[in-house]
């Protein structure tokens, strides 16, 4: 316990041995955490690290097999969201829990536990928001408002009912670069006013920034706690993952020929809540890396759609592939053109859940000759199956293994060789390390370089800025739908990027040196 | 043209859409809170043959009416139990429920053929139904045609204006989320469920109890089927059920007054009509994915399951 | 349910359990209704499954009544790995009679070999073209096809109904709403003499076959099996997914005409205001009881099929409804929708306290949304 003007200061809370299995894996082991009141104090760990099943225990959503936990100095069950929010926590969470079809003052007063009507809240939700820099719109429908305003609503929910331990999980992944600051200004305002934030992140610099203490999780244990600010990155790292963060070599970048081009690409959406794509231009050439960055619901799915084929484009010319214009033509047919696809989705859309990795294989490999006369070659498609696993160590029981059985990082490197192994010419990949611990994220991604030396001509969406800064040759950014020019990695920084994520594409500016710099 | 068919072909008409009404509204509280609910068919025969086979006993039609909700709850109450909390597939239980409660009800009215009631009375609104023309035409229906009306003003009051609402409209749209909060959401849809049962069983005990007072194994005919597609060319809107049910209850009429009204096609080709009606209209909504996208409960048909 | 836990992965034991202990279950709950009736449950069970099966009659009965719902089911099963909900089987059943009838009405006085296989013909391409409004309905306007199959049920019963009141009628017939009788050339041959059984059920082996050839080995078949369970992942692999509601449908439809065909071809032999209890609402149920394999729903057809003749059995000895087979039919599916929980959950086994659990590593299994 600190020590202020002579008296000793109850945690706000203690976590104490807590621990947590489910059938297959162990989430907490003997986890101890300790949060001062009025401290920003993160929780550091790697995807699968346990992160976000310890705050769920926190905040009631689970009930932990063992362990105690005190809120300001007394024990407590928590054994719902509801008890949670008695006790004067709230929680921000990753995905979050609105409703789209609803008003901003409706999904609030949802969240409330009184029984004002949402009329009499929107003089309240207005003033708060304003007075933390975070402001919302009470009679907005929430499927018209973007992920970081979304956000917001999230955020300002919390604030109404004047939490004393606020819990944020990987709130930076829906912001750009300079929003990402102005969310670090609130949160440390907060603080000063006596409330405890949990800040959960796997990112280091963000918590080198904000945060006064860290906890260290790995695979369910605690490895560490430390002041982040005095320590490096190399020890943070130490404690997160056992070594220095790895990093990929990219080496001389030998472009060749446009293998994939956009020219005026627009599409219009049919769906009320998707975004409209304008005049989209960029060559992808063969032998190169082009990286396009953006938070999610910029339009990353329409475009995706457009690439894949799920949706057709009219316009002649505006979309090409090996030279040929294949906006009409459907999955299939690219396929067969030589495109290659990692989709987000892993489990449904990748690969089918139920199905062992050896089907999965023909999900997308029935072009390689894993089908004759339209009848199944088994002995091709189990051999080719086994080889993906071989080549990119998917840890599994073999290739009948059930694809839902596999952990995030496994199965997402089985789809990485599944599309690599496929031999394309053009690889588009949409968030390639989303979830996946870092080992795996590692060969994926020196995967995705080596492809890139042998010739394809790659394009990676990706939210990781730092991801995107160390395996693309060039850079784009998509925002509203719109693309910003491309640019080589080299010549540009994070906080330029940044700035074109908020749609501004004006020229180049020089660099920032106060602001984060890549990692 | 005279109009003397007028006055029964409305009359008619009311009758025939009350069933749709009662048995779409409770669908349609089902499914706002994430539920789809493919019994109704079955409810509505298990409800009818209740209700008619308690009236025959006790003499009291209210007795009758009282007992078809209950039946037809309790039958929900197994598709609650099934798809709720054993998470099994809502479709599929759904069909289930409907094949069971056709042979059920047939089962139990085994001994009701040919057996008579005396039906649910009409009744006069003191002074309107003396109104010239307009009194015969709209104020002398038997009550449940009013109660109806009344339901699904209810209905969509309750929905659109109170907390309890909102809570089953959120619920319907996002069940994890209203979980993350606190709500209930297992709990709310069981009674959604329920509710949507009782109105079933109303529905069905109106069939044989005022519309055509008797008991015929099937008597349904598919008027559940029309009612669960009612509900999704209302866009999931109580107004729209009304609108909807008279349409049909209209359509459906029209093979008894065809003649009277000089329409010379076989009857099989009218007593078709509801059903073409059906398809047409499913067609004309769900033509444009905006319409249904918009308006569907967006948890509709998934199962939901709290992390343990 | 707290004290059930998600498996790691699915349990091939409790998929194929769970057929068999819903029919147990439904067994049990049958002995209890007959209780209730004031039976003898043991006399009755005896009278319902076994009796019926004692004489080489009883058994062609069981075969013949299993045809029309293997034909069905094994196109329903077809359909459902799809995720295409064809509700409608018993209405494309109805046309396929009225195809087949048609075509043997419209020739009296033929005997020649060529007639039978024409309409058989003319009664799969009437199933085909009333299961093909869904399957137009649906992939050109997004309309449900849970609805608009059912609803061309109802209108092809009536207009079944209108056929045999009206232009269909036999003019000899005492003005009863029935067709001629077909002559012999129209008929299916029987597959044996003193049994009802007909080449039908050869025809319904042959699907059975077929069907399994084609999900197992045709990557046809598997298209439609990712369709039905991944719709995201059948797009993204570029999966037609209107090709695969067209061909589950087409076939479904087929196989329903042909179980139609062979009804009026059949132990019908005429068109009739009814020619079917049912039976494409049943092959609804014999399609998820055999699990939507080809060989299941066999097995299935034949369970159902016994479910049928028992009811008629016990009818005629002890005076007992046969709407009491409906009832079995349905509590048989309920039964088996819950034990299915089974393949996806089981009960949590007991931890002893403090006993040291195997801590995770950086590659173990994922469990759902736990771990993060």
């Amino acid at each position: 316990m600190a020590e202020h003007e002579g008296l000793p200061i109850e945690p706000r809370l203690r976590l104490l041995g807590i621990s947590k299995a489910y059938p297959s894996v162990v989430a907490s082991d003997k986890v101890d955490l300790t949060v001062m009141p009025g401290e920003i104090h993160a929780v550091l760990g790697e995807n699968g690290a346990g992160k976000s099943t310890l705050m769920k225990i926190i905040y009631g959503v689970t009930r932990p097999d063992r362990g105690q936990i005190l809120w300001e100095g007394r024990q407590v069950e928590i054994a719902s969201p509801l008890a949670a929010r008695r006790l004067g926590i709230g929680m921000v969470f990753q995905h979050f829990s609105l409703f789209e079809t609803l008003t901003v003052a409706e999904n609030i007063c949802l969240a409330l536990d009184g029984n004002e009507p949402p009329a009499a809240l929107a003089p309240r939700i207005r003033s708060v928001s304003a007075a933390y820099g975070l402001p919302v719109d009470p009679d907005r429908l929430v499927y018209s408002m973007s992920v970081g305003e979304r956000q917001r609503v999230e955020i300002v929910r919390c604030l109404l009912q004047s939490p004393r331990l606020l819990i944020m999980d990987e709130p930076t992944s829906v912001l750009t670069p300079q929003a990402v600051l102005t969310l670090f200004e609130s949160l440390r305002r907060l603080a000063a006013e006596g409330c405890s934030i949990l800040y959960i992140s796997h990112k280091l610099d963000e918590i080198r920034a904000l945060c006064d203490r860290a906890t260290v999780l790995r695979s369910g244990r605690v490895t560490g706690t430390a002041n982040p600010r005095e320590e490096s990155e190399r020890s943070l790292a130490e404690m997160m993952i056992g070594r220095e963060l790895p990093e990929c070599r990219l080496g001389p970048c030998k472009a060749g020929a446009p293998r994939l081009t956009l020219d005026g690409l627009s599409l219009a959406t049919a769906d009320p809540f998707g975004t409209k794509l304008h005049d989209l231009r960029l060559q992808v050439r063969a032998g190169e890396i082009v990286g396009i960055a953006g938070i999610s619901g910029n339009g990353q799915q329409e475009l995706l759609r457009a690439l894949s084929g799920e949706i057709r484009t009219g316009a002649k010319g505006t979309l090409q592939l090996m030279g040929q214009d294949v906006g009409h033509l459907d999955a299939a047919a690219r396929r067969k053109l030589g495109l290659g696809f990692v989709p987000e989705e892993r489990l449904g859309r990748g690969a089918v859940p139920d199905l062992s990795l050896a089907d999965n294989a023909l999900l997308t490999g029935y072009g390689a000759g894993m089908v004759a006369r339209g009848l199944i070659r088994f002995n091709r498609v189990r051999d080719f199956a086994r080889e993906v696993i071989a080549r990119f160590q998917v840890r599994c029981s073999g290739e009948r293994a059930v694809a839902g059985s596999l952990s995030g990082g496994n199965l997402q490197k089985f789809i990485v060789g599944r599309e690599t192994l496929l031999q394309p010419q053009v690889l588009v990949v949409a968030q390639p390390t989303w979830g996946v611990d870092i080992g795996a994220s590692m060969l994926i991604r020196q995967a995705l370089i080596d492809l890139r030396d042998q010739g394809v001509a790659v394009l990676v969406l990706s939210e990781e800025l730092d991801e995107l800064f160390m395996i693309s040759d060039r850079l784009v950014v998509l925002a509203g739908g719109r693309l910003s020019p491309a640019v080589p990695t080299q010549n540009t920084t994070i906080d330029q990027i940044g700035i074109w994520m908020s749609g501004n594409f004006a020229p180049l500016a020089p660099a920032d040196s106060t602001a984060l710099a890549p990692a | 043209m005279s109009l003397d068919w007028l006055i029964p072909f409305v009359a008619s008409t009311a009758a025939a859409a009350t069933p749709l009404i009662f048995a779409s509204l409770g669908e349609l509280v089902a499914e706002k809170s994430g539920v789809l609910n493919l019994g109704v068919e079955g409810m509505m025969l298990v409800g009818a043959v209740t209700g008619f086979a308690v009236t025959l006993a006790t003499g009291h039609v209210a007795l009758g009416l009282f007992a078809a909700m209950a039946a037809a709850m309790g039958s929900s109450l197994i598709f609650a139990f099934l798809v709720l909390t054993l998470q099994t597939n809502q479709v599929a239980t759904g069909l289930a429920l409907t094949l069971f409660g056709v042979g059920l009800s047939a089962f139990a009215g085994r001994g009701l053929v040919g057996q008579t009631i005396e039906p649910l009375g009409h009744i006069a609104i003191p002074g309107l139904s003396s109104l010239p023309f307009f009194g015969p035409l709209l104020f002398q229906f038997d009550p449940m045609v009013y109660l109806a009306i009344a339901a699904v003003l209810a209905v969509g009051w309750v929905l659109a204006r109170t907390r309890l609402g909102l809570v089953v409209r959120a619920v319907g749209e996002s069940p994890h989320s209203a979980h993350a909060i606190g709500y209930p959401v297992i709990g709310l849809r069981y009674a959604a469920v329920l509710f949507g049962g009782g109105l079933a069983g109303l529905a069905g005990a109106y069939l044989c109890l005022a519309l055509t007072p008797m008991w015929v194994e099937g008597m349904t005919a598919g008027r559940g089927w029309i009612a669960v597609a009612q509900v999704v060319f209302a866009t999931w809107k109580p107004r729209g059920i009304l609108l909807g049910a008279y349409l049909f209850g209209g359509v459906t009429v029209l093979q008894f007054h065809g003649q009277g009204m000089g329409l010379d096609i076989p009857s099989e080709f009218l007593s078709m009509l509801p059903y073409l009606a059906t398809i047409i209209v499913l067609v004309l909504i769900s033509r444009n994915p905006r319409t249904i996208l918009l308006n569907k409960p967006m948890s509709l048909g998934q199962s939901f399951r709290a992390d343990a | 349910m707290s004290r059930l836990e998600a498996r790691p992965e699915p349990s091939r034991v409790m998929m194929l359990a769970s057929p068999l202990i819903a029919a147990l279950a439904m067994l049990l709950t049958g002995s209890i209704l007959f209780l209730l009736l004031g039976q003898d449950p043991v006399h009755a069970f005896f009278v319902y499954f076994i009796k019926p099966l004692g004489t080489a009659y009883g058994v062609g009965e069981l075969l013949l009544k299993a045809t029309p719902l293997i034909l069905c089911g094994v196109g329903l099963a077809l359909a459902f790995r799809a995720n295409v909900q064809n509700i409608g089987a018993d209405g494309q059943l109805t046309m396929g009679a009225i195809g087949g009838a048609s075509v043997a009405l419209a020739f009296p006085d033929v005997q020649a070999g060529w007639l039978l296989p024409l309409m058989l013909l003319a009664g799969m391409v009437a199933g085909m073209a009333w299961a093909a409004i869904p399957a137009l309905l649906r992939t050109r306007f997004h309309t449900n096809e849970i609805l608009v199959s059912l609803m061309l049920v109802y209108v092809a019963y009536l207009f079944l109904s209108y056929l045999v009141h009206g232009p269909l009628r036999d003019p000899d017939g005492f003005n009863f709403p029935q067709s001629k009788m077909f002559q012999e050339a129209a008929l299916l041959p029987l597959l044996h003499d003193g049994l009802r059984t007909n080449a039908g059920f050869v025809l319904a082996l042959l699907a059975v076959a077929g069907a399994w050839f084609f999900c197992r080995r045709s990557f046809a078949g598997f298209r439609m099996q990712v369709s039905g369970m991944a719709p995201a992942a059948a797009a993204y692999a570029g999966y037609s997914e209107p090709r695969n509601v067209w061909l589950a449908f087409l076939a479904s439809g087929a196989l329903a005409g042909l179980a139609g065909v062979g009804e009026v071809a059949g132990p019908i032999g005429q068109l009739q205001p009814s020619v079917s209890p049912g039976y494409g609402f049943t092959a609804i149920i014999v399609a998820y009881v055999g699990r939507l394999h080809p060989v299941g729903v066999l097995l299935a057809s034949l369970l159902m099929s016994l479910l049928y003749i028992g009811g008629e059995s016990v009818q005629m000895e002890m005076q007992l409804p046969t709407a009491i087979t409906g009832v079995f039919q349905g509590l048989l599916l309920f039964y088996l929708l819950a034990a299915d929980l089974f393949i996806r959950y089981r009960f949590k086994p007991r931890r002893p306290a403090g006993a040291p659990v195997a801590p995770a590593s950086g590659n173990s299994p994922a469990a759902g949304a736990a771990a993060s």
